[in-house]
């Protein structure tokens, strides 16, 4: 799919960024004489009536500045999957579940599924694609291959991905910790064990 | 020459996989995509009176709304051909009435621009039925259940030698228990998905399916377009366990709305509709009867199944399948009956029959072994079979009482106190158990394609895939051995309808059924290169003999002379061709009742038979004579745990799986799925379980916080081993399939585990904390 | 899915005013609440972000206690030292709950306001009288394992789902909420509220009344304190049965007690019976059991989950003979 469609995809309405943003900035217009709202920045649109818009939102993600006005409803997950054609971070359950969907934002690993993409605004993202350098991969990525760490593939980029961010957050010191620690990850294929060799590979590394 | 074959290299595709890389079916980019969002019946039985769709239709971006007022009719499926795949509910092709017959049964498909709009879209749709009293609750229905015809592959459901009745009358010692298994939810962790496109007359169809070929033969059936016009893709699956092996609604839905629509259409499936609409594992209760002489030697074994099915097509859980060839015994009865449930279609899961049916069997085999006052290994050692001894075969290879002694010496046997409840660790009870593992080596009839190109690369398509076991891998070993190449010049294509048929994913049979025909057709394009250097007067091998002529790393040479050779390379450019391609089919299959029929003429499956008839490698395989054999894997399975008394907590401390499969072709590939099947039967045996309600019977556990399977944290040290001893006629390679046996000792292995850390006998699964403190 | 607008607040009281319009809901880490609209049982009309708000910091009090800002992810006042140190309860009964990814999000202000897991409420296609108030309740007679066994009524018996409100409750913490009109603070106790005739609603906080921080109070003989949580499966999962549990044992008397169960009750269940049954007793099994005997005196089970009788007091049972052994 091209660019042009992506963005079509991501809009519900006929309504253009300019109309969007007209219809904004005349809410916040009549917001100025409430003074409890006086300090804030961003204008906050309290009138019911007004119809509800596409959102645009800017994310850092792998490095890479991505700009998309979205219905509000997508989430992260789904803006990576559904509007950037970025497919590596999994779908496994959308409700926090099974961890499929992992990425780190801002360096914490955390649940793409339960994340609105409007929420994040100037945030940095890092996705299973994020992760290589060119051909090199990521220390996890070749431990997982060499340790044979998954089956079906379909856990594990968000297993590695959250593997990253425990390496990172440096509290698993044990097998029983590290086990503990990516409990949040469901690999329904059984490749635990091989998971674990390669998270332990990483960090004595 | 083996030089890959059997080395745990890594996994082909591995690269793609972690790397984010490797494309599931929901995730191609098509475009002008819409997305297609089902309704589901919020009833359990009845009839369909309303579908009110016009709010839907005027809602942002929505295209249409396919109900069973304005879909496409289909035909319905035909039997006769084997390879046409199977739908999982025949009596319930989707939204072609008004009939609802179980909750969570497609009613609708709303399809829009984009996912947000068309799911927002469905929730809006009301749907107004006649409903009817369903028929729920197992137990509550014993009294309407029947017997069936055949299981699958045509599996015998009732078996009988001597008299197993009169038998148990005059045994000295006797058991019998009931035991009860929940119905059970598959989970691959890739939910079921569809996209569908058309172009003109030409469908594409990008599935998660564990049968590319089944699919295309479904599709072309039952929509009623021949199947040159069908072309389906699963080039990466995530995770099937049988759920993808069936072809659900989803598959149908996507292309009859891309036709309605005139768009492409991705059918995603929520977690929650997979729980309803795409598969589960059977309820069963089943009776295991023991009687034994006083020297432990078992004179009857009797095993009374009922599972239950749905109204819409009939699913036998043989789970008595492999009580009569299991053990030694002159007596021995095996029956199955099934009762009928407004539920949706169960289907195989993960070693259908002996996953259920070996956990009572081997439940019973302990509890037998507690009232003779022998030790548990050695009284499955006592009552081994050395032959199949209803079929009256023998085994094509088995060294099962191999696997009990060095699986009991990986466990620790040893500290086993015979009496339960008697072993602590700390606070904590320790048990151990072990069960005895199989399921049946299956073999089907399977095409590959070779070719060979002038740059000295190799490639193989097939019509199989590869469901995360790993068949890109050893399929790889395989054919780079045959080439006569290193792995990385060797590229195996596999889930794509297109190539020569393979196998489908299921009944552990890809590796038997594919591996010879991609070997015979690597030993083809090879033998075609070789046969044009020894006719060639260029060739250092001119006039030399074929079999004097050996392969090794791209080059052919003349046997003890490494001089006297030439590269494929040199011998194809030398005839200015840019490849050679070899074709090959093994027309083998180790159940006898699915013999495939020779291909119809002029079709593409003739003309690689035809190819075949040269083909020295088919057959050498073909000539086999098999029919004096029956063809199992095997194993011993044990369990180490730990229980806290007063919670009723259990810690599974460590599980030892020692498996008799045949050839090893990668270790790597293989312990992960022995390791797999294991997390599964923990599952099974401590906390899985879908829950129906007992008032309308539709779902309860209809997600992954509700529908437990095992976390990391569940996982214990697991030391998988093999006995690596090729099967002798299942085919060249020797190797046997291993995706299912994993799985079928390990919920036994463990319950057993439990009653001797508690002396609790818990014989209704999966055995929680509520069981053991009761 | 409902759309929704969209908004993010820079501050508390623009956050406060944002939600005061029909149908707004405030968002903090989502777990919860996108989890609930994704499924049709939250459609707020207007999401109010409140991530902008300076409400992430943990402050260590004078007196010894701790004031905890809203927005402190679970996973951060989890690993806090002075938690880890002075109410370690709290810690273990986050570090507990979910995953790690789901404490990366979870925010203290938010997990308070988390709805039940009642597979009844969870799906719109069943009766709850908490999702639809009057539609009934099909836990009652369906299947109810996992439901609750202490103040339950007749219309609902969905169980709190949460581990850190049962720390929480134990160690009688404050809860601070700013409104319109200015703030109050709600003692634990009157937070949450017994389902009753209402089971819709579940809390003391109105509308447009944003919860700013957390206030635990000193506790010293907190430091032995400790949370135990019972399941099916090692990890991620909710509650069987839970106790957190403070004692304070002076020459083998306990002079101080804080009991509270989870897994078990309508909302975090602080038990005042155990509490007094162990206070002045002497520390040993027989006052942990009687102890135990009055938390759950008026159990009510249902079909499924008359276990969890039994068990909750084995729980309690246990995580009181563990902090006895913390000397």
């Amino acid at each position: 799919m091209e660019e042009k469609d992506k963005e079509n995809n991501g809009s519900s309405g006929g309504t253009t960024r300019r109309q969007f943003l007209g219809q904004v900035g005349l809410a916040g217009a009549g917001l100025q004489l409430a003074p409890l709202l006086a300090k804030a920045t961003g204008i906050l649109p309290d009138n019911e009536a007004l119809p509800i818009e596409p959102i645009t939102v800017n994310i850092m993600i792998n490095g890479s500045q991505k700009t998309l006005t979205i219905d509000t409803r997508v989430t992260l997950l789904d803006a990576l999957r559904e509007k950037l054609m970025m497919t590596g971070t999994k779908k496994g359950c959308d409700h926090g579940q099974c961890g499929a969907c992992t990425v780190l934002v801002d360096g914490r690993r955390i649940n793409s599924c339960l994340h609105l993409a409007a929420m994040c605004e100037g945030s940095e993202v890092t996705t299973i694609e994020g992760l290589a350098k060119g051909d090199d991969l990521h220390p996890m990525q070749a431990a997982f291959l060499k340790h044979d760490g998954f089956q079906c593939g379909y856990c594990t980029p968000g297993q590695i991905c959250s593997a990253v961010g425990l390496v990172k957050e440096g509290r698993a010191k044990t097998d029983a910790e590290i086990r503990e620690l990516m409990s949040g990850n469901i690999c329904r294929c059984g490749a635990y064990q091989n998971i674990l060799a390669a998270i332990k590979e990483v960090q004595n590394a | 020459m083996n030089e890959s074959l059997g080395k745990p290299i890594d996994r082909v595709d591995g690269r793609l996989k972690v790397t984010g890389g490797a494309t599931y079916a929901a995730e191609y980019k098509i475009k002008n995509l819409a997305y297609g969002a089902p309704v589901l019946s919020t009833i359990t039985k009845g009839r369909v009176k309303n579908i009110d769709i016009q709010q839907a239709e005027k809602m942002p971006g929505v295209i249409g709304v396919m109900t069973s007022e304005n879909c496409m009719m289909l035909h319905t499926p035909s039997g006769s051909d084997p390879g046409s795949g199977k739908f999982a509910e025949k009596d319930l092709l989707p939204l072609q009435n008004d009939r609802v017959l179980y909750g969570g049964q497609y009613i609708a498909v709303v399809v829009a621009e984009t996912a947000e709009q068309a799911e927002q879209a469905a929730a809006t749709i009301k749907v107004t039925y006649d409903e009817q009293k369903p028929v729920v609750g197992f137990e509550a229905n014993f009294s309407t259940a029947y017997q069936p015809g055949s299981g699958l592959g045509g599996a015998k459901t009732q078996e009988k030698r001597g008299d197993a009745d009169a038998a148990m009358q005059s045994a000295a010692f006797t058991t019998d228990e009931t035991y009860t298994t929940p119905v059970y939810s598959h989970n691959a962790m890739e939910p079921h998905a569809t996209i569908a496109e058309w172009n003109g007359d030409k469908l594409t169809v990008y599935d998660a399916t564990q049968s590319v070929m089944g699919v295309q033969g479904l599709l072309s059936n039952i929509l009623g377009i021949p199947k040159e016009n069908t072309q389906v893709y699963a080039l990466y699956i995530g995770g099937g366990f049988g759920s993808k092996g069936f072809t659900w609604a989803n598959t149908l839905l996507a292309p009859m709305a891309a036709k309605q629509f005139n768009r492409p259409v991705k059918i995603e499936l929520k977690r929650q509709q997979v729980f309803s609409a795409a598969g589960r594992r059977t309820q069963t209760q089943q009776k295991i009867g023991l009687g034994a002489g006083v020297d432990g030697k078992l004179t009857s074994i009797k095993h009374d199944t009922i599972s239950e099915t749905s109204f819409v097509d009939e699913f036998v859980e043989t789970a008595g399948v492999a009580t009569s060839m299991i053990y030694s015994s002159p007596n021995v009865e095996v029956k199955h009956s099934l009762v009928r449930l407004n539920r949706g279609t169960p289907c195989p899961m993960r070693a259908p029959g002996e996953s259920v049916g070996m956990y009572a069997l081997e439940v019973a085999m302990d509890e037998m072994a507690n009232k003779l006052k022998m030790d548990p290994v050695q009284f499955r050692i006592t009552n081994h079979s050395d032959m199949d001894e209803q079929k009256k075969k023998q085994f094509s290879s088995k060294y099962l009482k191999e696997c009990y002694q060095r699986g009991a010496e990986a466990i620790g046997w040893s500290n086993r106190s015979a009496e339960p409840g008697m072993t602590k660790q700390g606070n904590l009870l320790v048990g151990y158990g072990v069960a005895t593992a199989t399921y049946p080596a299956n073999r089907s009839a399977s095409s590959a394609k070779a070719t060979l190109f002038a740059d000295g690369h190799a490639e193989i398509l097939c019509g199989t895939q590869d469901i995360g076991t790993g068949t890109y891998t050893v399929m790889t070993q395989v054919a780079a051995d045959a080439f006569g190449l290193p792995v990385d010049q060797v590229k195996v294509k596999l889930g794509d309808s297109s190539y020569p048929k393979g196998a489908q994913s299921g009944g552990s049979q890809v590796s038997a059924s594919v591996g010879p025909p991609i070997r015979a057709a690597a030993l083809g394009a090879v033998s075609k290169v070789v046969k044009m250097a020894i006719a060639d007067e260029k060739s250092p091998l001119y006039g030399k003999k074929e079999e004097d002529i050996v392969v090794n790393s791209g080059r052919i040479q003349f046997k003890d002379h490494s001089n006297t050779s030439e590269s494929f390379t040199d011998v194809l450019r030398r005839k200015g061709l840019d490849k050679v391609e070899a074709q090959a089919k093994t027309n083998v299959s180790t159940r006898q009742q699915q013999d495939a029929a020779p291909a119809p003429d002029g079709s593409p499956e003739a003309k690689i038979e035809a190819e075949s008839k040269t083909n020295a490698a088919v057959q050498a395989d073909e000539k086999t004579d098999r029919k004096d054999y029956v063809f199992h894997s095997f194993g011993a399975q044990f369990a180490k745990v730990l229980v806290d008394p007063d919670l009723g907590t259990i810690r599974v401390e460590k599980i030892a799986s020692v498996m008799d499969i045949g050839t090893v072709m990668n270790l790597k590939t293989a312990t992960n799925q022995i390791m797999g099947g294991i997390l599964f039967g923990m599952g099974m045996a401590l906390m899985e379980e879908t829950k129906y309600d007992p008032n309308n019977g539709r779902i309860v556990t209809r997600d992954l916080a509700q529908y437990l399977v095992p976390v990391h944290a569940d996982i214990p040290e697991i030391d998988v081993q093999f006995i690596e001893k090729p099967d002798p006629f299942i085919s060249p390679i020797g190797a046997r399939g291993i995706g299912e046996i994993g799985v079928t000792g390990m919920a036994a292995a463990i319950a057993n585990a439990i009653y001797n850390a508690t002396g609790k006998r818990v014989r209704d699964l999966p055995i929680t904390p509520d069981k053991l403190i009761a | 899915m409902e759309p929704f607008r969209f908004v993010k607040a820079q501050d508390n009281l623009a956050a406060i005013r944002a939600a005061g319009i029909n149908q707004a809901k405030f968002i903090a880490g989502g777990t919860n609440m996108l989890d609930l609209m994704k499924l049709n049982i939250e459609t707020p009309k207007q999401v109010v972000d409140i991530n902008k708000l300076s409400l992430y910091k943990i402050e260590e009090l004078q007196n010894g206690g701790i004031r905890i800002g809203a927005l402190v992810k679970n996973s951060d006042l989890s690993y806090n030292p002075y938690i880890i140190k002075n109410f370690p309860v709290l810690s273990e009964a986050l570090l507990s709950g979910a995953s790690p990814q789901l404490r990366n999000m979870a925010t203290t202000g938010g997990n308070l306001m988390q709805r039940t897991r009642c597979p009844y409420f969870y799906n719109t296609d069943f009766a709850c009288n908490k999702r639809v108030p009057g539609s009934g309740c099909a836990a009652i007679t369906g299947y109810n394992r996992m439901n609750a066994i202490l103040g339950t009524s007749d219309k609902c018996i969905a169980t709190h789902p949460s581990d850190m409100c049962v720390a929480m409750a134990a160690l009688g913490a404050i809860i601070h909420v700013q409104g319109p009109k200015g703030s109050r603070a709600i003692p634990f106790a009157d937070f949450h509220l017994l389902p009753g005739q209402t089971p819709h609603i579940e809390h003391n906080l109105k509308q447009d009344e944003l919860i700013t921080h957390v206030e635990i109070p000193a506790l010293p003989f907190a430091v032995k304190s400790y949370y135990l949580k019972v399941r099916d499966r090692a990890s991620y999962e909710f509650a069987l049965a839970s106790a957190a549990v403070a004692l304070d044992i002076q020459n083998g008397t306990i002079n101080g007690a804080r009991v509270a169960l989870g897994g078990v009750g309508t909302k975090p269940w602080r038990s005042l019976e155990a509490e007094r049954a162990l206070i002045g007793a002497p520390a040993n099994a027989q006052t942990y059991r009687t102890a135990a005997n009055a938390a759950l005196a008026e159990a009510k089970p249902h079909k499924d989950n008359a276990f969890k009788i039994e068990l909750a007091k084995r729980t309690l049972v246990r995580a009181l003979t563990t902090v006895e052994g913390m000397s």
